[in-house]
């Protein structure tokens, strides 16, 4: 890590930002399909879900934010793809720059853009009736949370954008991760659930994240759920970043 | 030749992509300031010597020194020497043409970036064009851009890969006086390409790949001499297409050079 990197991780940055800025589109599409299962489960099926909650529009809405986080990643898969096809990749890497600023450029853009879903889901949450007592240090560990959550995602798409061989594979990754939220605590509580599944559904991540950012937003204790939460979302971007920097070598060999 | 004329040297270059054996040992010398052609037909393996040349490909076997550094061992120091324009077109299509240039001043760590990109607009024809996206280009303009973006930082030795392949006729003829200039100006050019008149329009000395080798090698004269002497005969000359072409859109010949 030198001034080199960053500078250059800076204009690789802005770059991707640019794509972004001008293809706003991508942030709608990213951001209506999470708003439309709100109000799906808000308006149409909420009533007969039995979340032991007088607010479900707060029971619901951070595994909502996981939802648009894990569909809202697929574009970095996408974008990296476009670079390697367009020959800007090896344009970049024949050039005496640092060679990995060419991945964080898209990995900060992730962050920014599912950011911006974010907030735009709990602003249009906020009109549906979410309210929260968290003060500012809960929030910012929500927004912690969320980070790391986003940017383990991030290098999962990084792994997709780097071996995918046609667009449609470099989005298709994401559907298992967005499927994944259902599975979980993030709509019903998982006491409802038939054994096996049930057991799945308390083991996976999800359910851990979604009920420490629960429990933030409610100002509960997050008692042991919030290191368990962190330690998947650390363990996956380990892992993720690992497979990925392997991708990577093997592109760039 | 000395050491130090030599811009570019490769000797006993092999490459293999699984069972096939793109490159079967492959020799040449490039000198300072000159335009080398690599001439071949599709597959030959010009895209992987140029992909090794500019480390983006590491070989089986063989050396390869660029501006005197060794692509495996100091590929760092061989990028801050060259430039590659690559087969496709390497241009950011959601950004501006200004935005493209702008950005490779700023990973070249150029000074007056804005200045650099205004001048190199001016140079290649499209100030117009600057301020707007690369996807409304055609794919001369995109080329233009491509090879403008290459000479950013005035890099010594230059790569360009196919440069004149989908181009119209004005096209290439522009990209043929950009690579003129850039060798008038000093700089090395290894070009590749399949158009047997480009390399005999532009190059100072041809290779020919063939098969995971070079076949040949020389001056135009030098290949000349290999085949039967020219028999004087007397033609009526009919102009080439080219030249109807050239003639009916408005280019006047003595532009072309």
């Amino acid at each position: 890590m030198n001034t080199q990197f960053f500078s250059d991780t800076t204009v690789m940055t802005r770059r991707s930002l640019r794509h972004i800025s001008r293809s706003m589109d991508t942030i709608i599409t990213v951001t209506i399909m999470p708003i439309a299962m709100m109000l799906l489960f808000v308006y149409v099926l909420g009533g007969a879900i039995q979340a032991g909650t007088d607010n479900y529009v707060n029971y619901l809405l951070p595994g909502i934010l996981l939802i648009a986080i894990a569909s809202g990643i697929s574009y970095t898969a996408y974008r990296l793809f476009i670079d390697l096809q367009s020959g800007i990749f090896e344009r970049f890497h024949s050039m005496p720059i640092a060679r990995s600023s060419v991945l964080w450029g898209h990995v900060l853009t992730s962050l920014v853009s599912n950011a911006i879903s974010v907030v735009v889901i709990i602003l249009v949450g906020l009109v549906m009736g979410f309210r929260s007592s968290a003060g500012v240090p809960a929030w910012l560990a929500v927004a912690g949370i969320l980070g790391v959550f986003t940017l383990a995602l991030t290098w999962i798409a990084v792994i997709a954008g780097l071996s995918a061989t046609s667009t449609d594979g470099a989005g298709a990754f994401s559907y298992p991760l967005i499927f994944l939220p259902f599975v979980s605590s993030a709509f019903v509580p998982t006491a409802s659930m038939p054994g096996p599944v049930r057991a799945f559904a308390e083991n996976q991540p999800v359910t851990s994240i979604v009920n420490t950012i629960r429990a933030l937003f409610a100002q509960q204790p997050v008692g042991g759920e919030i290191w368990l939460a962190l330690a998947w979302c650390v363990g996956i971007l380990v892992i993720a970043y690992a497979f990925a920097m392997r991708a990577y070598r093997r592109k760039i060999a | 030749m000395d050491e130090t004329s030599l811009a570019i040297q490769v000797h006993g270059l092999q490459k293999s992509y699984g069972k096939l054996r793109v490159l079967k040992g492959v020799d040449f010398d490039v000198a300072r300031g000159s335009i080398f052609a690599l001439l071949g037909s599709n597959g030959a393996g010009k895209t992987t010597i140029v992909r090794i040349l500019s480390t983006l490909l590491k070989p089986d076997d063989g050396t390869a020194r660029v501006d005197g550094f060794d692509v495996l061992s100091q590929p760092a120091r061989v990028r801050e020497s060259i430039s590659l324009t690559g087969q496709f077109a390497a241009v950011d299509e959601i950004l501006t043409g200004r935005e493209n240039l702008v950005m490779i001043a700023e990973l070249r760590h150029v000074k007056g970036t804005g200045a650099v990109a205004d001048e190199l607009l001016e140079r290649f024809g499209l100030a117009e064009a600057g301020g707007r996206r690369v996807s409304t280009y055609s794919g001369g303009m995109r080329r233009r851009l491509d090879i403008a973006m290459s000479l950013i930082g005035s890099p010594r030795i230059i790569f360009l890969d196919e440069p004149t392949n989908g181009l119209d006729p004005e096209g290439r003829i522009d990209v043929w006086q950009v690579v003129q200039g850039l060798a008038d100006g000093g700089t090395t050019v290894l070009l590749t390409t399949q158009y047997l008149d480009e390399a005999e329009k532009l190059a100072d000395r041809i290779a020919i790949l063939h098969d995971g080798t070079i076949i040949v090698s020389g001056t135009l004269e030098e290949l000349r001499k290999l085949v039967p002497p020219a028999k004087v005969e007397y033609v009526e000359r009919q102009p080439t297409l080219e030249e109807i072409f050239l003639a009916i859109v408005g280019r006047d010949k003595k532009e072309q050079r």
